[in-house]
């Protein structure tokens, strides 16, 4: 993770809005390759534990007695830790995240159709409007709602450099609930698989929050955020539609499962 | 309407739940008639698949009417009747454009799970846990299908539903095993597991070549289908050594392609299986390879060990060392139906294969629950229960 020694938007300089725009592979992960898999082979017992939480416990201490039990546990635990809260940061600090997707659509139909911000709500998942503010195209205003946090957000952002079919660069305005700035790069894919569309984004937890747990639960989620929304675009640009099964019947209609 | 849930380990329920609704403009609604079990099913039931959620409905291989299409569905109209592939694929992106539709990067709107879990998402597929999409299943008298222009199939004129279901999934499975399988003329192609999958894997092994096929089981009621139906040599792995016998049975090659229609909870008599489900049980590996490891083994030098039976996660005395001494191929993953299916329905058409023999049993939804105890069991020689909502 970049970490930066500013905790306030006003003190985001010139420097800042340059975003390496390569992907050293080492900048945010800080967990070697065995641990990865062994943190996936816990991450599937968790889901498992998840899924069948009562009787895990029965097999456990039935066949194989204590030893076993403390290595499930333990390695229950450690799972924990990393998938779900391996991102948190210090507080006031900024996080960078970055993320990188290939869409199968030339570079100019990928680039215009993110360029036109109003289509952002189209797929960003808690973005609710983007409203352009002056005639040149360069300011908006924005708003999310993040239900879980039973919150609205707004702020304003200005494009602060661009060029056409290959990068966006902006951030906030001074006083926004949301600090950030993000750089979006569009290149071509190698042997025509369509664009690479890579975003960095230096983010900073909403004024007032900032110092609070709030900043710390929201980093990891932000990232999330981020990965998804570039995938449901991927999703809306090649197929016209977001994958989704909301709204279709189940049997826990009927029942509180 | 009537649906067929997943309520827990190994427990499932009939019950009443809303109809279906288009949500998406390439959505179709299905109106279901044939839905049958699938060895896939018992993965989940058995709780080796996490993320399925109770309350969901089950099913895959299924066919049926479309009753509604989405304003974005041009191939097909209301009254079609349809084979539907049980995996999803967009059509659009780089691996459907590849024919590898299962690897499908849009029809998993759950893609968070996979990608920590194998490092990329694949495919959504029907009914099958909430990694694979939580996509509501085919046991249910009516089924949302999206991508429908893309996975439904009309069935030929003069093809009964019975001859056609099959084409859904076990049939494009076991034909993809083959195509993986690399067979060439005069090969001998050994198959592990005569399920719906297996059975498959064996004719379409010799549709595609093959001049011998040894087919594997235990179970004497398959073995005859697999002999009598299926025009395969029989092993039974009960009463013989099946490394000893296949190279007995191929002049001490072994077999020149093995094809693994088992999966993660494979059975067998040897020490292995012991060690395997104790890990098993208490997740410090989470399938059995049993039948992976023979394949290997047994397979020739230089031959194709293909792989269609499902794992899901980690396993554990993998041979890589005769893997990769012996310079094997191996190939392996779910199947792309959206390649095969219309292929195949050639096939029944024009008589190569009839899968009908398959469907031991046509129970009422009504009976889901009996029907995956029957069929686990592997009890009253089943070997697919169907359910038709009609009943
Ligand atoms: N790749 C795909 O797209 C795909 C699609 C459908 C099914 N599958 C998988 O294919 C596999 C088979 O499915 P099915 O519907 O035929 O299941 P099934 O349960 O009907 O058949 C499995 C057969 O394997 C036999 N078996 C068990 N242990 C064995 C061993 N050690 N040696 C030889 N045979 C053994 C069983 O006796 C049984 O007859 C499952 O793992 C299923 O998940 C994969
Ligand atoms: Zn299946
Ligand atoms: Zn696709």
């Amino acid at each position: 993770m970049t970490e930066i020694k500013a905790n306030k938007l006003s003190d985001f300089t010139k420097d800042d809005l340059h975003l390496e725009p390569e992907i050293t592979g080492s900048s945010h992960i800080n967990v070697g390759t065995t641990e990865r898999i062994v943190s996936v082979a816990a991450g599937a017992a968790l889901l498992y534990l998840g899924f069948k939480k009562f009787s895990i416990t029965n097999v456990l201490l039935g066949i194989t007695g204590a030893s076993f039990v403390h290595r499930g546990l333990t390695g229950h635990c450690g799972v924990n830790d990393m998938i779900g809260r391996n991102t948190a940061s210090r507080e006031g600090v900024p996080v960078v995240v970055k993320k990188s997707v290939t869409i199968g659509k030339p570079r100019e139909e990928v680039y215009s159709y993110w360029r036109k911000l109003e289509n952002l709500p189209n797929f960003m998942k808690h973005i609710t409007h983007v409203e352009p503010l002056d005639a040149g195209g360069k300011r908006y205003h924005w708003q999310m709602e993040v239900p879980k946090l039973g919150n609205k957000f707004d702020w304003e952002a200005e494009i602060v450099e661009e060029t056409a079919n290959e990068r966006i660069l902006y951030r906030t305005y001074n006083g926004s609930d949301v600090s950030q700035s993000g750089e979006i790069t569009f290149r071509d894919a190698p042997g025509g698989r369509g664009t690479e569309l890579h975003a960095t984004i230096k983010y900073y937890a909403p004024e007032g929050y900032v110092g609070g747990g709030v900043a710390k639960m929201l980093n990891p989620a932000i990232e999330s955020v981020v990965h998804e929304d570039m995938r449901r675009f991927k999703h809306l640009m090649e197929t016209g539609e977001i994958p989704t099964i909301e709204g279709q019947p189940s049997g826990r209609e009927n029942k509180n499962y | 309407m009537k649906a067929l849930c997943y309520v827990g380990t190994n427990k499932l329920n009939t019950e009443r739940v809303k109809d279906p609704e288009i949500l998406n403009p390439g959505d179709a609604i299905i109106k279901v008639s044939l839905s049958s079990v699938c060895g896939s099913d018992l993965h989940l039931l058995d709780g080796y698949v996490p993320s399925m959620r109770e309350g969901d409905i089950i099913g895959h291989e299924f066919m049926g009417e479309v009753v509604e299409v989405g304003p974005g569905v041009k191939k097909l109209k209301k009254g079609d009747r349809v084979v539907v592939c049980s995996i999803l694929g967009c059509g659009d992106c780089w691996f459907c454009q590849h024919d590898e539709y299962s690897l499908c990067d849009n029809s998993n709107p759950h893609e968070e799970i996979l990608e920590k879990a194998y490092g990329h998402a694949t495919a959504g597929i029907f009914g099958y846990s909430h990694a694979f999409g939580g996509y509501a299943g085919s046991h249910a008298e009516y089924i949302r299908v999206p991508y429908a222009d893309k996975g439904c199939f009309k069935v030929p004129e003069g093809l009964t539903d019975d001859q056609a279901l099959f084409c859904s999934d076990a049939f494009p499975t076991g034909y993809m095993a083959a195509d993986m399988a690399n067979i060439k003329p005069g090969d001998v192609v050994a198959v592990w597991g005569c399920g719906g999958v297996g059975l498959m894997a064996i004719q379409s092994a010799y549709l595609l070549g093959a001049e011998r096929v040894i087919a594997i089981d235990r179970l004497p009621e398959r073995l005859n289908m697999a002999k009598n139906m299926a025009k395969a040599e029989v092993l039974n792995y009960a009463e013989v050594d099946v490394q000893v016998a296949l190279k007995e049975m191929t002049g001490g090659r072994g077999p020149d392609s093995c094809i693994d229609a088992v999966g993660m909870e494979a059975h067998s008599y040897g020490a292995d299986y012991y060690y395997d489900r104790a890990k098993q049980a208490v997740r410090l590996q989470t399938d059995r390879p049993t039948v992976l490891r023979e394949t290997i083994m047994a397979c020739r030098k230089g031959g194709n060990v293909s792989i269609v039976g499902v794992y899901g996660g980690l396993i554990d005395k993998f041979p890589m060392g005769a893997a990769m001494n012996k310079a094997l191929t191996m190939r392996m993953g779910q199947m792309h139906g959206q390649r095969y299916i219309p292929k195949l329905l050639e096939h029944v058409q024009k008589g190569d294969v009839d899968p009908t023999y398959m469907l031991t049993h046509k129970w009422s939804l009504e009976d889901g629950h009996e029907g995956y105890q029957m069929f686990k069991k592997k009890k009253d020689n089943c070997v697919r229960v169907v359910f038709a909502p009609s009943i």
